[in-house]
């Protein structure tokens, strides 16, 4: 698939922390967009392991704020091509995508979302509950008569891809074009001079280097602390869990903010079921039986033939959470550190889109024009990007 | 279920509890800067370690202090919030 280099240089043009979706795809836009090939990837544990691994693989545009339709919209039409593009099948499928309305105030939420979107030319439209029941013919449209379902924002672009590949087919992309990729090294701190980068020291060594790129999701504290950098983020497991296979059945994606529960049919017929996040903050992939059980629950509301069905596996990832659910990205004040973090429970879909925006900014040192509104110094300014209402599972 | 001891209520299960996140230091909001607030607002911590935080416990409307090893997920210890003062609670 990809060389594996067995030491490092003693310098690089680029460092790249975290050898996830992100930093992967950074490094291979860096190399086909701007011509650096000089670029080293570290992962601490194995390739895509992290939070690539661990999140339940939704693609959609249909979010809130103008900054996040926008970027989430480039981020969509990448998907499209991706596999093309990678030579690689990401098992990229459109499924459509039904944010479910339980109340008024959902319907609400679903009409201003949808009428965002719109404005920006993404297809997302509030639609009643006899078109989610033709949809779905198995949902219990009543929820057992606790909390029916009025209607729904449906977003018919609404994706899945196989996470594992995405890292794979990035990494394959990178080392080709001369990125090397290197598993296993931790790293352990980061020099500064004078305001500005100028090495990373790891557990193979130190090398130098004038730019470094941070795309490491839930240890994004421990990086920031290595340099002195403040951040607003807080780590909150995020859980999630799949059944057996089933034969298909379920084509759309499924949310429901009331019942704080998504989820999607895999290619190979698992159910990938998600929820909210953990309640407090914890550095820990540890699952626990009540969010199995709550999760469980909120299925059975809206499936309830499911009740036989088994769940295989259940597993966490480390999220980290800023306070408006919209990501940090870009510059910062330490010269040559580049951020891209707060992904919290919404990264993967914005893989390419990331790979993309941070390519360029580490490229050029400015910001690229889409992840302005996604700055670390917006929230010293009070000026904060509210997502939470199409990027929060719980609201 | 994980188990909390309350100060007032003895050990109860984790979901009767809601976390009120870290006891930082709230800054005079009339006397200073715009800066300091926003670090107020927004500046944390967040890396593992021992945190002391406040907690509540729901149904009885009580809020105490926890210090809570937020990388084992252990809660050393809880006590009412009036020790904070150095009172007896």
């Amino acid at each position: 698939m990809f060389r594996q280099p067995d030491r490092l240089r003693d310098g690089y043009e680029v460092v790249i922390i975290g050898g996830g979706g992100h930093g992967l795809a950074a490094a291979y836009y860096l190399a086909r967009d701007h011509g650096i090939r000089d670029i080293a990837v570290l992962e601490k544990g194995y390739l895509g392991g992290g939070n690539t691994a661990r999140n339940t693989t939704i693609i959609r545009s249909n979010y809130l704020t103008p900054e996040g339709v926008r970027f989430y919209d480039a981020s969509m039409k990448l998907w499209q091509e991706l596999s093309t593009e990678l030579d690689f099948n990401l098992f990229f499928s459109t499924r459509g995508h039904l944010t479910l309305a339980h109340s008024d105030a959902d319907l609400r939420t679903a009409r201003w979302r949808a009428e965002v979107n719109k404005h920006f030319g993404v297809r997302s439209e509030v639609v009643d509950a006899a078109f989610v029941k033709k949809l779905v013919p198995q949902i219990d449209i009543d929820c057992g008569g606790h909390t029916p379902i009025v209607g729904a924002l449906y977003h018919a672009p609404g994706a899945i891809a196989r996470h594992d590949a995405v890292a794979w087919g990035y990494a394959r992309g990178a080392d080709r074009l001369g990125a090397e990729i290197h598993q296993g090294v931790e790293v352990l701190g980061i020099d500064v001079r004078d305001g500005a980068v100028t090495g990373v020291r790891t557990s193979r060594g130190s090398i130098r280097t004038r730019k470094v790129l941070c795309a490491v999701a839930g240890s994004t504290p421990r990086i920031l602390k290595m340099i002195g950098l403040a951040s607003p983020l807080a780590i909150h497991p995020l859980q999630a869990m799949v059944t057996e296979p089933l034969k298909p059945w379920l084509d759309p994606i499924i949310v429901s903010s009331s019942l704080h529960a998504y989820v999607s049919q895999s290619a190979r017929g698992e159910l990938v079921m998600g929820a909210s996040l953990d309640p407090y903050e914890l550095h820990s992939t540890r699952s626990t039986l009540e969010f199995a059980e709550g999760l469980a629950v909120h299925m059975l509301n809206l499936f309830p033939f499911l009740a036989d069905v088994k769940v295989n596996r259940q597993w966490a990832g480390m999220a980290d959470m800023t306070p408006d659910f919209a990501p940090i990205m870009g510059i910062t004040p330490c010269d040559g550190f580049f951020l891209d973090a707060g992904w919290g429970t919404y990264g993967f879909k914005a893989t390419p889109i990331c790979g993309k925006t941070m390519s360029h900014t580490v490229a050029t040192g400015t910001n690229h024009p889409l992840i302005t509104g996604f700055s670390l110094g917006r929230f010293a300014r009070l000026e904060l990007t509210g997502e939470k209402g199409a990027a929060a599972v719980g609201h | 279920m994980k188990l909390i001891s309350c100060p007032l209520n003895g050990p109860r299960p984790l979901l009767e509890f809601v976390c009120g996140g870290e006891l930082r230091e709230m800054p005079d909001p009339d006397i200073c800067s715009d800066a300091e607030w926003a670090a107020y607002l927004f500046k944390r911590d967040s890396r593992p370690g021992v945190k002391r935080e406040w907690w509540c416990h729901i149904p009885s409307g009580y809020w105490f202090i926890a210090e809570r090893d937020t990388a084992a997920d252990v809660f050393l210890k809880t006590y009412d919030a009036a020790e904070l003062r150095g009172a007896a609670p």
